[in-house]
């Protein structure tokens, strides 16, 4: 077991070093003006010459544009980050970690308040429709699961806007707050993450709700489900104390792998409804072309996205004693 | 997997029962029994003369009938293709009967004042608490351009003939249903392209790997991996940039951006075709074309491969789904085809402006719509396939 974890910890990181890799190069097939364009006024004011631009891209380790000098750039950058220090985002002037952890905060509240109220609505809808199966529950939720899951997030996030912001007015446009000033309000907040919340929820119960069904179905035409019935249980026994708990094993395991999803931001959605969430500020950030910034949420994502595929991995073993490690 | 294939053969030679009674309602028994008998007598006449031959009680169905049967069983799949269809049909024929081109301004003089809400204020109270709120509008009618008309209104077309806006114009003094349908056909052309040829790529991969094993399956299943890893959406971004940095003319930056989508999406294909062939290549027919002395190529291409086939075109089906899913948010974060060429995301994204989203409707919702069909058709679709083509749903 100890083995087998520590071979996969190992495979994980050589996979993250070879992203990192490959994205520190595309980054750096980037046409690098952002720096030129970044302090154009100071430079055409004379407030800096030619030579503290170049001393910028010096330090920022993209001057030299041969295969040799991105390669040192890569080395560099790497033990920067391996040290924790992912550099100066450019745009905000401030250390990239910092950024990331200033605007990471919101985004995971919404998605986690999302994935709360995705988990209460799904897994007893799924279960219902499995087992009524080929009911009018199960008809539809099929078909509302589907639609549901062939909504274009922005589309839906207009939609959502039009009708229950501006036709009717129960929830505000865009933004986190009224702007009334006097500090922290938790209601406001809530009151403004509504929407963007409800886009999530509509978007990605559908997948959910399938997942729960499939399992379900499973579960229902297992040996030990006729046993129990065989013994005389209820059917409310039946479902809720012997199928259920084993409906739930791949579910448990599937929500490890929404980690990234919890901690990433949506950028889409972060741009329709104005939220200075992480997605937003990445999106802005590759904009204008903040490299150090984009570097760092890039291999953010991928580090958590390496994380959430291992711990869902880890959970299934933990979950389920039937899985054997083979190898 | 041994299961499944028995299950195709059993499925393969399901047979109907048709009951003897059925062939001649209206005979009295001793009549069919002769009719029977004469019947028979040309081919056999040595046989019992109540016995009949199988083959006149069975109808032997072949597995595609089968399927097809069963495909269109479901109610669901069948809304899917009738919603299917109508996309292709709107999107492909529709542009005949519309009097407006694709790229096609109309340039007659608007009668109509159209406004924009430049700012929201709100009014405020000593202690912060809002009173009301009101917006500000800037009118304004353009001179020569007829944009944001009304549905059901005409406009003059390039051969100066009267022509009816159906859904109106949008903020460019397109007409907003002809844009409609060429976003559609840009939709569905771009994102059929993209999925067969990831299909193509991941099939090959795929195979190569599962058939080969060894480091060649380390060596793309590390790959595999590594795809998986990437942040998609960002990179996608990236690339963008990198091509306008390159020049890339804006009508091929959209085949490029497609390009990368492709490289990014064949590792569910590979995966699946690697799994299937992993058990496939165990199997005893395998065994027999080893001792024929098959090439490995014929092996993985004709043999393994087509055995695949059925999950391969569920993945496939599915996958159209949300390749035009992808291929809109690209083109609504700006990352698709030229602003001049009609496409479904990029007409969502007007929305962004409050004022469309508000007043303008038809500026933005129709579009979104013909995605969503789209989408669900093709889901519809690739969930009754996968009913139909699994041999373990008997229904």
């Amino acid at each position: 077991m100890v083995k087998y974890i520590l071979k996969r910890v190992i495979y994980s990181i050589l996979i993250l070093l070879l992203v990192s890799l490959l994205l520190y190069l595309i980054m750096r097939m980037l046409p690098n003006d952002f720096v030129d364009k970044t302090y154009e006024s100071q430079l055409n004011s004379g407030v800096m010459t030619k030579e503290d631009l170049h001393r910028i891209k010096e330090t920022l380790g993209i001057a030299d544009n041969s295969f040799k000098g991105i390669m040192r750039g890569y080395g560099d950058w790497l033990k920067n980050a391996l040290r924790g220090d992912l550099g100066l985002s450019l745009k905000y002037q401030a250390p990239v970690g910092q950024v990331i952890s200033d605007h990471m905060w919101i985004s995971f509240g919404i998605a986690m308040f999302a994935f709360i109220f995705q988990f209460i609505i799904a897994i007893p809808l799924g279960i219902k429709a499995a087992t009524h199966q080929y009911g009018a529950v199960d008809y539809t939720t099929s078909v509302l699961a589907m639609v549901g899951i062939s909504l274009p997030s922005f589309f839906l996030a207009y939609l959502l806007m039009r009708v229950l912001s501006i036709e009717l007015g129960w929830f505000p446009l865009q933004g986190i707050d009224s702007g009334r000033g006097s500090g922290f309000d938790l209601g406001d907040l809530l009151w403004h993450m509504v929407l963007p919340m409800l886009t999530i929820i509509i978007g990605s119960i559908g997948g959910l709700m399938r997942h729960t069904r499939t399992n379900t179905l499973e579960v229902l035409n297992q040996d030990y489900v006729r046993t129990a019935r065989a013994k005389g249980l209820s059917e409310r026994k039946v479902v809720y104390k012997h199928v259920f708990r084993n409906t739930m094993v791949p579910i448990v395991t599937m929500t490890a792998g929404i980690i990234p999803g919890l901690f990433g931001g949506m950028m889409i959605l972060e741009k329709v409804f104005a939220i200075d969430g992480i997605g937003r500020i990445a999106y802005e950030a590759m904009g204008v072309g903040d490299f150090p910034l984009v570097m760092g949420y890039n291999m953010f994502i991928s580090i958590l996205t390496v994380l959430g595929t291992l711990l869902s991995d880890l959970a299934y073993m933990l979950v389920d004693p039937r899985i054997k490690i083979s190898k | 997997m041994e299961e499944n294939k028995q299950e195709i053969l059993n499925n393969a030679a399901e047979i109907e029962q048709s009951p003897v009674s059925d062939i001649q309602p209206d005979m009295n028994a001793a009549d069919t029994a002769a009719a029977v008998a004469v019947s028979q007598q040309e081919k056999a006449p040595q046989k019992e003369k109540t016995s009949e031959f199988i083959s006149d009680n069975v109808r032997i169905v072949s597995p595609f009938k089968l399927v097809l049967k069963r495909f269109f069983r479901s109610r669901l799949s069948v809304i899917g293709l009738i919603m299917f269809l109508s996309v292709v049909v709107f999107s492909f024929l529709g542009p005949v009967f519309v009097p407006w081109g694709e790229k096609e301004i109309d340039r007659s003089q608007s009668y109509r004042t159209y406004y924009d809400i430049s700012s929201l204020y709100s009014v405020v109270d000593e202690e912060g608490n809002e009173l009301f709120t009101y917006y500000t509008f800037s009118v304004s009618r353009p001179e020569n351009l007829n944009i944001y008309a009304p549905s059901f209104t005409y406009g003059i077309n390039k051969q100066g003939k009267r022509a009816l806006h159906l859904f109106g114009t949008d903020g460019t003094g397109y007409d907003i249903l002809v844009r409609l349908m060429y976003g559609g056909r840009l939709s569905l052309m771009l994102s059929f392209l993209v999925v067969l040829v990831y299909t193509l790529i991941g099939i090959i991969m795929g195979g190569l790997a599962g058939y080969f094993g060894g480091w060649v399956d380390m060596l793309i299943m590390r790959l595999v991996d590594i795809i998986n890893c990437l942040p998609s959406l960002p990179l996608m971004l990236i690339l963008g940039a990198v091509f306008d940095g390159w020049h890339v003319s804006p009508n091929l930056r959209v085949y490029f951006m497609m390009g990368v989508l492709t490289l990014m999406s064949w590792s569910g294909t590979a995966r699946l075709v690697r799994g299937q062939i992993l058990t496939l290549r165990e199997q005893e027919y395998m065994v027999a074309t080893d001792a024929l002395g098959f090439s490995p190529w014929r092996k993985i291409f004709k043999h393994l491969v087509p055995n695949v086939m059925p999950q391969l075109i569920v993945s496939m089906t599915l996958g159209l789904g949300g390749t035009i899913l992808t291929e809109a948010s690209l083109s609504f974060l700006g990352l698709g085809a030229p602003p001049d060429v009609a496409s479904l995301g990029r007409m969502v994204n007007a929305a962004e402006s409050q004022t469309v989203l508000e007043k303008y409707t038809m500026a933005w919702l129709p579009a979104g719509l013909i995605i969503i069909l789209a989408v669900v058709a093709f889901n519809f679709i690739g969930d009754g396939l996968r009913d139909a083509l699994d041999p373990k749903m008997k229904r």
